[in-house]
């Protein structure tokens, strides 16, 4: 297994308004790892992850993205972005099969769709058991499905690099089970993945590391930390059934 | 069909379908975007540029799609960088542009603000041959970017974020969308007018969504709509002697208010047909019987 980065930040420092939001964060993710962004609401997760994708503009500090400067790197149907849910609504009425369309335009060339795009569409909505309300409008969704279909559109693009917000965040139980198996699947060919979190949840049989923020500082970077409080009670077990304890994740596929 | 044998009319009616096509097609990306109300901002400007046709001797129709261009890019380039005070600078570009515009006209000679009013409120007999012209270059121009880029515009508009990484030039594409709004309110001035320019982009899409539930449909039933008001309300025009402008957006509101009254009893026979399709699964309502349900007296 290689362990090149895909992900790295050296002294990434950010601001939003004047008020310092990242002052100075390391951050290395290696091909194949799923590593965990944590911290309590205001210690700059969200943020690191949106200087990583541009959004938020840093102020000192690298970003490296597969080994190239993130302002030069254009290779950008390796990264499959999932943005927390609020930011994705429009005025007009879209069906899902359009929003998850527009995640494989960075496969198309001047966005024109041939037969193997549409195959992917397809695909990736049965990749998170979407695929039969395709021509359902959004709209009509509840907020466990609706983020279902954003992952969709992260994996229309077929990416190495997965980045997500929040996936969990508002997810129903059953809906929460489909997104931890369809990243289990993506992790098992190979794909490295990025994730904010609240809560380890459901997925933390899945991750490698995780990081800890607090007021824009990392505060840890290592194992995941033990479920402590509600999380450690025996009720929280039946959240992540499929996974064998003894069960590494497979890392062969897509990038070796 | 005798309307169809002047000159005038013929203008006025290649005129209207393209309006009618135009404005709903750039509409929908404004609604999705929820900027509605930007293509009434750049009407405002666009007086600028026909007060300097007249001042000029050039074109109004030209002048209007070069000024109210450049207003709609500086409505762009202020919404990248004054966050808070943004509103602010757009109400002064907006009002700038109307006060430039009667300035200009009055400066011109021979020039009064009644010159300005068939500009305002639309006007069927004062489209020239060079208008038309310059309407069907433009309109060409409109249908370009807003079907071939459809993929593109529709990314940006829904989920600006996601579109930046997915590699798609955002910037770019959000000044393209300005500048097709501006190029089609200089082609829908001369029948709608550009005080109700506005409606004609924003109403029909209103309109659509009220049947639809994909972006696709919106778009067709969108232009389908405008196409059959802008004709329909150049033509009562021409019989009843009443403003072309006033009666197009007053059709509009009037498919607006007959679309959303058919909306609700359409959208109660597509749920029984789906749960007829699909028995067992997503039941519509908490356990109804079946023979209830289906006489459709009760549910929600």
């Amino acid at each position: 297994m290689t362990t090149e980065p895909v992900i790295t930040l050296r002294g990434v420092r950010a601001e939003l308004g004047s008020r310092p939001v990242l002052r100075g964060i390391d951050l290395t993710v290696r091909r194949g790892e799923v590593v965990a962004l944590l911290g309590a609401n205001g210690s700059g997760k969200s943020t690191a992850v949106r200087t990583v994708i541009g959004q938020v503009p840093v102020t000192a500090g690298e970003i490296e993205l597969f080994g190239a400067e993130r302002r030069r790197f254009r290779d950008w149907a390796r990264v499959g972005y999932v943005p927390q849910r609020t930011t994705a609504a429009g005025g007009v009425p879209a069906t899902v099969t359009e929003v998850v369309s527009s995640g494989r335009l960075a496969r198309t060339r001047f966005g024109l769709f041939r037969k193997a795009d549409r195959k992917a569409v397809r695909r990736s909505l049965e990749l998170v058991g979407m695929a039969d309300r395709a021509k359902d409008s959004v709209d009509a969704l509840s907020g466990g499905q609706h983020q279902r279909v954003l992952i969709a559109r992260a994996l229309a693009s077929e990416p190495d690099l997965l980045i997500m917000d929040e996936p969990m965040a508002g997810v129903d139980l059953a809906s929460q089970e489909v997104l931890a198996e369809t990243l289990r699947t993506q992790v098992g060919q190979g794909a490295t993945v990025l994730l904010v979190l609240h809560e380890l949840g459901p997925l933390e049989p899945l991750i490698d590391r995780a990081v800890v923020l607090r007021d824009g500082c990392v505060l840890h970077d290592g194992p995941p930390p033990k479920a402590v409080g509600q999380h450690a009670l025996p009720g929280h077990d039946h959240v992540h059934p499929h996974a064998p304890a003894d069960a590494g994740p497979i890392r062969t596929g897509l990038l070796s | 069909m005798e309307i169809l044998d002047y000159a005038f009319m013929q203008r006025a009616l290649l005129a209207a379908v393209l309006v009618g096509v135009t404005a709903p097609a750039v509409g929908v990306y404004l609604v999705q975007r929820r900027q509605a109300l930007m293509g009434d901002g750049i009407g405002h400007v666009a007086m600028t540029g026909v007060g300097l046709g007249f001042l000029l001797s050039w074109s109004p129709v030209w002048m209007a799609a070069v000024v109210s261009v450049l207003g709609a890019v500086l409505m762009e380039l202020v919404r990248w960088h004054a966050k808070a005070r943004g509103d602010i600078a757009l109400a002064m570009l907006f009002y700038g542009g109307m006060a430039g515009g009667v300035m200009f006209i009055n400066l011109a000679p021979g020039g009064s603000t009644s010159n300005l009013s068939s500009f305002l409120f639309g006007s069927l007999s004062t489209v020239s041959s060079s208008d038309v012209t310059a309407i069907c270059v433009l309109a060409a121009f409109v249908v370009l970017v807003t079907v071939g880029l459809r993929r593109q515009l529709f990314a940006v508009s829904q989920d600006e974020e996601f579109a930046r990484v997915t590699g798609l030039p955002v910037r770019f594409l959000n000044l393209l969308t300005a500048v097709t709004a501006a190029v089609t309110v200089s082609v829908a001035m001369r029948v709608v007018g550009l005080l109700l320019v506005s409606a004609l982009m924003v109403v029909p899409v209103a309109a659509a969504q009220q049947l639809t539930r994909s972006f696709a449909a919106t778009f067709a039933v969108a232009v389908a709509i405008g196409v059959s008001v802008a004709v329909g309300g150049t033509v009562t025009s021409y019989y009843q002697d009443v403003p072309p402008g006033a009666t197009i957006v007053l059709l509009t509101i009037g498919a607006f208010i007959l679309l959303t009254a058919l909306a609700a009893p359409l959208a109660r026979r597509r749920a029984r047909a789906l749960a007829a399709a699909r028995p067992g699964a997503d039941p519509a309502e908490c356990s109804i019987p079946a023979s209830r349900a289906a006489d459709g007296k009760v549910g929600a």
